[in-house]
């Protein structure tokens, strides 16, 4: 507990943007087979170190197998709000869940260079005490901690929906289910919500059989992944409208509101639409009359292809999906960035106008069929993916892998884990930075990336900005 | 007598003093004024969220401040009230000091519902117990005064005592709390929120223990 709020939180996403600049990242590594352990690696990004740009320490965890994928932090800008009581958090501890363990490992960062494991929490007492396994995407929020999960119970995580857990933000005691009343929801992916407005928005993947070991194609063109997204009452743990975005519009993954809790609007990213192999953007809103609307309002066209450069997956569409895996809204709500992890690219939207995104800036690298080269000559394996831009916009960092096995799946001949940063232009546009490259330890793929003091995915604003 | 009337007038300061320390604490509600102000973007906004955290801190006050202003009728007994109101202020000092964690219930009620939050917090954290000692002070010097009215006489006044008390804190609170509000969301910006949040709960834990403790002594020595 601090005597003052913790400097790292900020009213209002504004506020947030003039903060310091980040000197330290934090950056999932992956073993995909489970031969290593999995952990995290601290990362330099001050400029002015010696070390800029290098991996400086590694927190390597006492299991394997764990399979990391998201994680987040213990505390964010959302403590600023007097109604969650604790104003005095400090952001200290990343929360870093196994998504095929379902182990969750609570990791201390104060001293970056010094990381270490605080406390593990072991899957049975995840099992018991919630009911779901496979837990995914962290956030912090009035009543605590919030996970969700990818799993319900039992062995293959089918015993019953997926869905999300609180824990205790000061102990990670885990307390129990968040929902109330989850009405049609079935399938679980990423969540995110506006406090002041009191919603939040949960989307969907697919169940853990659809996706442990690798893609199943099948379900893909009978269209059985997530196609829906779920809007709450947050507070009353209540689930108040379901949009189904069509059956073809398989996995809506993340979901990212504006960040100004004024708005009441914000994005969600479809991996692939079954009928065209476009990747698409809908934009979601709330009408004057309460309901919930959502509008397609980007689409990413596949491109054709030769079927000898395709995996077998793929061969017989003769074109390689875009792939919109991630995408990531800057703090002041212009930029929206998504990752087409199929064809190796990272488009730059401008979203002013949330309802007409304008294409501004596009960089390449990876990719199933271009395979683009970094601009310092060496590979990048797979393509874009984990995206995370810096809190004053005008650095986006991006790692390279999917899902372990359908990595496999998409990138036969791949392997290795990159993370790199791109610049942003003042009125847009994206240039990969030649100097900052970081390969990954043998063995080693690299997925979610956090920055020391926050970043443009963690941080819910209480305040709207002036 | 002259030191009665003093004694009276610091007791109605302690209950002015406490409203603004409760006010002027972020804790108690103020930025959610200053948040839903901006939300909406109008000043009556704000004043409408002030009102509401004052209404459910007024009914906090009333609710713990009522059923003692019924046991004051008790006269024989006076003492002993006192004394044992003392300790459970005491008490409730103690208890905020060994578990320091806010009770998660109160992050479950709903923004919109301000009123039902300001006075679920003032609970809470014993906000009202900590004005107990005081009223039971002021009580007592008016008992002193009219020790044989009749008792249904006497109710009516702890009563009315009781509600200007509640009052009179509630005013004084709303207004430090409305001044740090109206500052912040006109002139200095929300930059400023960080710095006005001290991290209270020691100072508020033994301010309890502090006032129980006083309105212990004060019983024996018979004020």
């Amino acid at each position: 507990m601090n005597l003052r709020p913790d400097p790292t939180f900020h009213p209002t996403a504004q506020l947030a943007m003039q903060s310091p600049v980040e000197n330290y990242g934090f950056t999932v590594m992956l073993s995909p087979d489970g031969a290593q352990p999995d952990g995290i690696a601290v990362v330099d990004l001050d400029p002015g170190s010696d070390s800029y740009g290098q991996i400086v320490h590694q927190v390597i965890m006492p299991n394997t197998g764990d399979e990391f994928h998201h994680f987040g932090w213990n505390a964010c800008s959302s403590a600023l709000s007097p109604l969650t009581g604790h104003a005095f958090l400090e952001r200290r501890y990343l929360i870093v869940p196994g998504i095929r363990s379902s182990r969750i490992y609570i990791v201390d960062v104060k001293e970056p260079l010094e990381a270490k494991i605080h406390k593990i929490i072991e899957p049975e007492e995840v099992f018991a005490k919630t009911g779901y396994s496979r837990p995914h995407t962290i956030h912090c929020g009035p009543e605590g901690i919030y996970v969700s999960t990818l799993g319900g119970g039992g062995a293959d995580g089918t015993d019953g929906p997926p869905g999300i857990f609180i824990m205790d933000c000061e102990t990670f005691d885990i307390i129990g289910q968040y929902e109330m009343d989850r009405g049609p929801q079935d399938k679980h992916y990423d969540f995110w919500w506006n406090l002041p407005q009191d919603y939040m928005v949960s989307s969907e993947w697919g169940l853990p059989p659809q996706f442990e070991g690798g893609l199943v194609a099948e379900d893909l063109l009978s269209n059985k992944y997530g196609h829906s997204i779920h809007f709450w009452d947050l507070r009353r743990r209540k689930n108040v409208q379901t949009i189904d975005l069509g059956e073809n519009h398989q996995m809506a993954l993340e979901i990212r509101p504006a960040h100004d809790p004024k708005k009441s609007y914000g994005f969600c990213g479809v991996v692939v639409d079954t009928t065209n192999l476009q990747g698409a953007i809908f934009t979601w809103w709330r009408d004057d009359d309460g309901t919930w609307q959502a509008k397609k309002t980007i689409t990413i066209d596949p491109q054709p292809a030769d079927p000898d450069d395709l995996p077998e997956l793929l061969k017989g569409f003769s074109a390689v999906p875009p792939l919109v895996t991630d995408i990531d809204l800057s703090l002041d709500d212009r930029f929206l960035y998504v990752a087409c992890w199929g064809v190796g690219e990272m488009h730059q939207y401008d979203v002013s106008d949330p309802m007409a995104p304008k294409l501004v800036g596009k960089v390449e690298i990876g990719g199933i069929v271009k395979d683009t080269k970094h601009p310092n000559g060496k590979d990048f394996a797979f393509g874009p993916q984990m995206v995370e831009v810096s809190r004053d916009g005008k650095r986006v960092y991006w790692t390279n892998s999917l899902y372990s096995t359908w990595d496999d799946q998409f990138y036969p001949d791949d392997e290795g884990g990159q993370m790199v940063m791109a610049r942003v232009g003042d009125n847009g546009g994206l240039e990969l930075d030649p100097d900052f490259y970081i390969d990954f330890p043998e063995g080693y793929r690299g997925h979610q990336i956090r920055l020391e003091g926050g970043d443009c995915s963690t941080d819910s604003f209480c305040y709207p900005n002036v | 007598m002259s030191a009665e009337l003093t004694s009276t007038a610091a007791l109605w300061w302690a209950v002015l003093f406490s409203g603004v320390y409760h006010g002027v604490n972020p804790g108690m509600g103020w930025p959610l004024a200053v948040s839903a102000g901006l939300m909406e973007a109008r000043r009556g906004a704000m004043a409408k969220a002030l009102a509401a955290l004052a209404v459910g801190h007024l009914a906090a006050m009333t609710a713990i401040l009522l059923p003692f202003s019924m046991m004051t009728l008790l006269l024989d007994w006076q003492s002993e009230i006192r004394i044992g109101a003392g300790l459970l202020v005491v008490a409730m000092g103690i208890y905020l000091l060994i578990n320091r964690k806010h009770p998660r219930f109160l992050a479950r009620v709903p923004p919109s519902r301000l009123a039902l939050w300001s006075f679920l917090a003032a609970m809470a954290h014993g906000a009202g117990l900590m004005l107990v000692p005081i009223y039971l002070g002021l009580c007592g010097t008016d008992v002193a005064d009219a020790g044989h009215q009749a008792a249904q006489q006497l109710m009516g006044q702890n009563i009315l005592t009781a509600l200007t008390v509640a009052g009179a804190h509630t005013l004084a609170m709303t207004f430090a709390g409305g001044v740090l509000a109206v500052i912040i969301y006109l002139w200095l910006g929300l930059r400023f929120l960080s710095k006005t949040w001290f991290n209270l709960d020691i100072v508020w834990a033994l301010s309890l223990i502090l006032v129980g403790a006083f309105g212990i002594y004060s019983a024996q020595i018979g004020h």
